[in-house]
């Protein structure tokens, strides 16, 4: 037989929402496309290291009750973000066998998992990335049962096993158990509630607001998806100022005349008419990945000087995985 | 400014609109004031070069019935004549500000004062790919369905971008466009 061997994993079952996603498509936003690429670009990041990839590799995004892969070919893969329940180690690469399925359920703690597969995944990229844009289909759209994906060859050092450990921040935000999921899905109740305490910079429309946005706390919506995270609470009083349209970056909350802030996520529109408040720092842009339906979120200010800190800590710990 | 400083190293996204520009930089590799820094340079360094040829883009509308199913209202809010707002529409040259909103989407300027129309009170939840729309005095058509909250009176079957184009849309900043009716006016 001639021709190279080509590895491949068999979608068995797509779970609830799951999509390839890199880092994202940069460059495209003056046309109005935005980045979109990971939720949780922290825990793909650590997934890619620790499988021996670039971190910027595709790989595949699970959200809320994830799905089953079966392996064609001996593979290393590995699984981060929020615990997923396929039973195998978390922040770990883990050796996969040919004809072995990973079974992914529902989540046991935040919104998002990721598989990433060492080598990468080898599809079709678009306009420089293989990040699907659900809301355009830009990129491609939500895996479905009995597609079949690439691995691609693209490894470029040892995968890392056992994980050097969780750190302490993750740990937190992860550990809680289940709540209630999307309206389709079914998850075990619990008590414990969730509250995410998401880190900001001032807006460019920030004088036009009182303090409300740090002394209430929000509940996430359902109708929240990539594009943006919805949060019903308190509502703020809108602003007389008149907003002129104009371009709008990941992490800014915008306050509509209704007073129920959203927070513009990785599909978000590129520009926008409402007045912005604050801006999530970088560093916290993976909890936003990892907010659920019915999650509650509170808001605290930090200097500039202090959200970079903030994001130089978190890459020191992202680094110390390879 | 836009031109001079996509694809430099460290800097994600550039996006101009009507009296801004947003510049989104690594934060990895550019503190706030090397990116200050950076963008000066460049504007200092590009800013008399002269901008790429105008293009003048002939776009085909369908006008009213199903595909333009706010055309009454705009006649009825303006006071004209159907015919009269698709002859003022398609005499009109448009120059096309910036693009953004939902991916494509064109916002452009020169609608006649005569045709400006206030956006729905409530969005529509589903506006077709190609639909032709006012919004207050602002023209611009819908490159893809999406939600929407402007006035619908036609639709153009020309696509607004092609993903194997470089670069893809059709329409960019500091295009001239010209609309043409197609067709039947529905009414």
């Amino acid at each position: 037989m001639t021709g190279i061997r080509v590895s491949r994993m068999r979608v068995i079952s797509p779970g609830f929402l799951t999509t390839v996603q890199d880092l994202g498509r940069f460059g495209w936003a003056h046309f109005g496309v935005s980045a979109s690429g990971a939720a949780d670009a922290l825990a793909l990041r650590a997934g890619n290291l620790l499988a021996g990839n670039a971190e910027n590799a595709a790989a595949l995004e699970m959200t809320l009750v994830g799905g089953a892969f079966e392996f064609d070919t001996d593979a290393v893969i590995a699984l981060t973000g929020s615990d997923f329940g396929a039973g195998l180690p978390m922040w770990s690469a883990v050796e996969i066998r040919a004809g072995q399925t990973v079974r992914c359920g529902a989540t046991q703690s935040g919104a998002r998992c990721y598989l990433a597969v060492r080598g990468g995944l080898a599809g079709p990229k678009a306009m420089g990335s293989a990040s699907v844009h659900l809301m355009t289909g830009v990129g491609g759209r939500a895996l479905g049962r009995g597609d079949v994906l690439e691995i691609g060859n693209d490894a470029v050092r040892q995968p890392r096993r056992p994980a050097p450990g969780v750190p302490e921040f993750l740990r937190q935000a992860l550990r809680h158990g289940p709540q209630l999921g999307m309206p389709r899905v079914t998850l075990p109740r619990v008590t414990l509630p969730r509250v995410t305490l998401l880190r900001v910079t001032l807006g460019p429309q920030a004088a036009w607001f009182q303090d409300e946005l740090y002394t209430g706390a929000w509940v996430v919506s359902e109708e929240s998806n990539r594009m943006g995270i919805r949060l019903r609470g308190p509502a703020i009083p809108s602003p007389s100022g008149h907003m002129i349209t104009e371009g709008v970056p990941l992490g800014a909350i915008q306050v509509p005349p209704d007073g129920q802030p959203i927070v513009l996520f990785v599909e978000h529109q590129t520009t926008g008419g409402y007045p912005k408040p604050a801006n999530v720092i970088s560093a916290d842009f993976w909890r936003l990945g990892q907010l659920r339906p019915r999650d509650e979120v509170r808001f605290a200010r930090v200097a500039m000087e202090h959200a970079v800190e903030l994001l130089r800590d978190q890459e020191q710990w992202l680094y110390s995985l390879v | 400014m836009t031109r001079c400083l996509v694809g430099v190293r460290g800097i994600l996204n550039v996006h101009p609109a009507y009296t801004s520009v947003l510049v989104d930089f690594d934060p990895h590799l550019l503190t706030h004031p090397m990116a200050e820094t950076l963008v000066r340079r460049q504007w200092a360094a590009h800013r008399d070069e002269a901008a790429p040829e105008p293009r003048v883009i002939e776009v085909p509308v369908r006008y009213g019935g199903e595909f333009g199913p706010d055309l009454r209202d705009v006649a009825r809010h303006t006071g004209l004549s159907v015919e009269r707002v698709i002859e003022l529409h398609c005499g009109a040259d448009y120059l096309v500000y910036f693009v953004g909103f939902s991916t494509f989407f064109p916002y452009l300027g020169g609608l006649p004062p005569p045709l400006a129309t206030p956006r729905l009170s409530a969005p529509r939840k589903h506006v077709p790919l190609g639909s032709v729309a006012i919004g207050g005095a602002q023209a611009g058509i819908y490159p893809l369905a999406s939600p929407g909250g402007w006035r619908l009176i036609g639709r153009t079957p020309l696509p607004l971008f092609d993903l194997n184009h470089e670069p893809p849309p059709l329409l960019r900043m500091g295009d001239h466009v010209r609309f043409v009716a197609i067709g039947e006016a529905a009414g």
